[in-house]
Formats: structure tokens, sequence, C-alpha cells
């Protein structure tokens, strides 16, 4: 395998162009430049809100500076409350190509497409001959999330991909799950495979947290499909969406955009502390797997029951489908069936070892389904990580 | 190979693999009982009777609690039992179960 290797030693598997609205009022511009390039390397991310939020600053820091990003179209409108500054010194600093695009300095929204159109394309065209470097698989940083989970994902997609992390584990990869709603009613148990005491304590303390939090807003992490796939209840699911964690050891916690310290496992706590504040921990799938990205991920295996399409901005998502029905259904968004567990017809080991091979080839530079299908979403909301309920900056508040 | 398996021998439920139909028998303890309802892939049948307020175990852990009694092979769901965390909830209203 070979990456894109970026000024901070980090590896990329891919070599976007982003182009970033920071408020929602720039959002059309720069969707408009992103379809008019028309290149899969050439990806649209962004932030809606008008006011300031130290956490999705610090998101689209780290989002811009991914390694699978080579360079940077920022469109501001001119006037919100986005620290454009601050975001575009952060890109200069890693080195990449930027520009900043003020439609209110630019002559509004015709003149400012066309001049990103061009800027966007003369940075593709520069960093098409980015530096190439050998891939290990210790280079590889994973994420795992599920969406539209049922009663099979925890009998056969959640463990098969528990088998690859622990393959991917053993090769000295790094590896990140979540959703600590999401693990509600498993706290004791994962916290015996942390590294130590002090981190397992840390593990239970922020699955409470969780439980408080949903309880709190009224609703678990559990959606209608959940109960009509089978699902009864948040501890049912907590315990399937549990096994895409593998058996290996859990050496670290970190929050959204922080990224790990070592190699080895790591739980994302992704629910915000103190009281709530903006609403649901992640309104979807892809806050998720955002956050995850923001976090060092260079590709994310999803786990689907009931049939999730969705890719990602910045890094490919592969997914794998836990229920044979829809699999059979939905297989031109598949990419690896371990519904075929259910039928029988194969074992949670072999799928583990499908799914290896697969994040062997999507990180090769071969597309995912949701690639080559053009699935690009991207979702970053508000949200404020402390003890006290006021923003401040997010971690290395975490176990070093 | 049958259409519902047992995840942990600890469980009082068996995981459906494959659809079935309501009026199909299914072999529990060398012993036919009909379905009385169609279960769908990922649902949960009772292997054993369970009593109101039981807990109901599946992986080998419980994942939330009776709030009726249920007899052997009967659909377990949101009808018949609920979370001892948070309330599930459908499209149309909260579940909350007691």
């Amino acid at each position: 395998m070979k990456g894109f290797l970026r000024s901070d030693g980090r590896k990329g598997i891919r070599n976007t162009v982003i182009v970033a609205y920071l408020v929602e009022c720039a959002h059309h511009v720069a969707k408009t430049i992103v379809n008019k390039i028309d290149h899969d390397d050439v990806q649209l991310i962004g932030f809606p809100g008008c006011y300031p939020n130290d956490y999705s600053l610090q998101m689209m820091e780290k989002l811009c500076t991914h390694p699978n990003v080579g360079g940077v179209v920022l469109v501001s409108l001119g006037c919100e409350g986005f620290n454009r500054e601050k975001l575009l010194q952060t890109i200069i600093d890693s080195k990449r190509p930027v520009e900043t695009l003020i439609i209110q300095k630019c002559g509004g929204t015709k003149t400012t497409i066309e001049l990103g159109i061009k800027k966007g394309t003369a940075i593709l065209n520069e960093i098409a001959t980015a530096d190439r470097a050998e891939l290990a698989i210790e280079d590889l940083v994973i994420g795992t999330i599920c969406g539209g989970s049922d009663g099979t994902s925890g009998i056969s997609a959640n463990p098969a991909v528990g088998v690859c992390f622990d393959m991917l584990l053993a090769k000295g990869a790094t590896c990140i799950f979540e959703e600590t709603g999401e693990l509600i009613g498993c706290e004791h148990i994962m916290a015996d495979r942390a590294e130590t005491p002090k981190l397992g304590k840390a593990l239970v303390t922020c699955v409470e947290k969780a439980e408080k939090y949903y309880t709190k807003m009224g609703y678990g992490s559990f959606a209608p499909g959940n109960a009509e796939g089978g699902l009864t209840t948040q501890e049912e699911k907590s315990m399937g969406a549990y096994a895409k964690s593998g058996a290996s050891k859990i050496n670290g916690l970190i929050k959204p955009g922080e990224l790990p310290n070592k190699k080895g496992l790591f739980l994302m706590d992704v629910v915000p502390d103190g009281e709530p504040m903006f609403g649901f921990p992640n309104i979807s799938d892809n806050a998720e797997i955002v956050e995850m990205i923001a976090s060092g991920a260079l590709l994310i295996l999803f786990t689907t029951g009931r049939g999730s399409v969705v890719g990602s901005a910045i890094s490919p998502v592969i997914k794998i489908c836990a229920n044979p029905e829809t699999y059979n259904n939905l297989s031109e968004d598949m990419d690896v069936n371990a519904g075929s567990i259910i039928e029988g017809k194969s074992t949670v080991t072999e799928v583990g070892e499908t799914i290896l091979d697969q994040v062997i080839s999507v990180a090769s530079g071969n597309m995912s389904k949701s690639e080559q299908l053009g699935h690009k979403e991207f979702i970053l909301t508000y949200k404020a990580f402390n003890d006290t309920g006021k923003p401040i900056a997010i971690g290395p508040s975490c176990l070093r | 190979m049958s259409k519902f398996v047992l995840l942990n021998n600890a469980d009082n439920v068996f995981i459906c693999c494959q659809a079935a139909k309501a009026g199909e028998s299914v072999c529990i303890d060398k012993l036919e009982y009909p379905l009385t309802t169609s279960i769908d892939v990922g649902h949960k049948i009772a292997k054993k009777a369970i009593k109101n307020g039981q807990k109901i175990i599946r992986y080998g852990v419980p994942i939330g609690s009776a709030i009726s009694d249920i007899a052997v092979g009967e659909h377990v769901h949101l009808h018949n039992m609920k979370s001892d965390y948070i309330p599930s909830h459908t499209r149309q209203s909260l579940v909350i179960g007691e």
C-alpha cells in the first residue's frame, strides 16, 4: 500500500480537495463549486451556524488538516461568526495549499463560484504530485459505526467487525469505536477490558454520562427501525453494538477531534459534557462518522441491518450488511455480506477476514461502494465539552 | 438448519434467522409450539415461559424485563418487555411499557 505523506508525518489513503462553507449562507456557493468541478476528489464540507462554537471550529481544523485532505478552499459569506482566520492559519501551518473566498468581497454568487472553480482546480492540480510513502497496516486508523441496526446486527456484522478490529490491532493499527449512548448496559463488561483501572473507571463514567444525557432528552439512541428489525430495548441494541469493538484491550478514551496518542483501541466519548445544550449528541449517523474522521480515521467500517446507504466526505466508508434479506434488497450499496452468517453459509471469523481484505483494498485506493455511488455526506452541528456546561477546548482532557 | 438460534446457553429467547409464518411450528426442548404470529428475521421468541417482571436474557445478559407473562414460543418485543434503562419508541409514540 502507498499513502499520501503529510507534513505532520501522518499518511492519507485519499488526496482530496475540500471546499468548506463556513456558514449556511455560503453553502450554495460552495456546493456549486464542487458540483461544477465534478471530480471525485473535490468534496464539500461545512458548518451551518452563525454563532461561534469552539467544538465546531476545532472539528473543522482537524477535518481540513486530515491526512486524506491535500488542500482546501474556504468559502465565507463574510459577516458570519465562524473564526475563519484561525481555521486558515491552522491549514497554512499544516503546509497545505488553501484559498479563502469571501463572497461579500468577491462580488457575489456568480463571481465567487467562478473564482472557486479556478482555485479549486488549481489546488487539485497542485496536489496531484503530493509525496507518496509506503503505507503499513500500523499506519491505519479505522473507525466503526453501526447504523440502522436490527436484531441480526449483533450476531453477524458487528462481531465480524470485532474480529477484523482484533486482527488490525494485532498488526499494530489504531481502531476507534464510539457512541457511548449505544453502550448503555455494557459499561461494566467494557471496563474489564480497560488497560488500566483508572481507564476502566473513566469508561464507566462516560457511559453513565450518556445515560443521563439521553434520559433527559427523552429518547435513547434507538430508532423506530431498530424496533421493526426486532430490537426491543436500548441495552439489547447496546450489546450488539458493543460487539464491534472486538475482544482486544481498550487502550484509551478520546473526545471528538482528539487524536489517539498511541496505537491501540480507543473509545470515543461523543456525548457532550454538562447539561444538554444543543440537543441530541449526534443527530444522525454521519455526525458520528465526521467525529471519528476528525480524530484521524482514514476509513470507516459501517455495519447495518436495516440498510443504510450513506458514505462520507474525506474518508471512505465500507458497508457491512448484517441481514441477508437486506443484503438481497440493497446489494448495490453493500461492500460485504455478513448476512451469510445468519444463513449459516459462513462464520463470523470468515467474514471478519473478508472485511480486513476490503480494508486493505480500499486503503490501497480501490473505491468502496458508497464512494462509487457518489455518497459524500457530511454533517456538523453545535456541541460543548467540559464539566460545567460552558464550551471549552476539546481534549486532551482524557487519559494519556 | 432451524429458523431460530440460541446465542448463549443462559438465554431465555431465540433469535429468528429466517422469517417464519404464523401457524408454523417451532421445536423447543423436543416439543412443538405453533407460532401465534409471524416472526421476522432478527426478532425474538421465548425459549421458556417468562413471568411478568423476569429479566429477558440475550447474549447471556439481561436486555430488559417482561411486562406480562410470556408463553413459550411467543414473540418477545415491545408489547411484552421493556428496557431497564431508557424507554424505547416507535414512529407513533414513546413506548413506556409500564
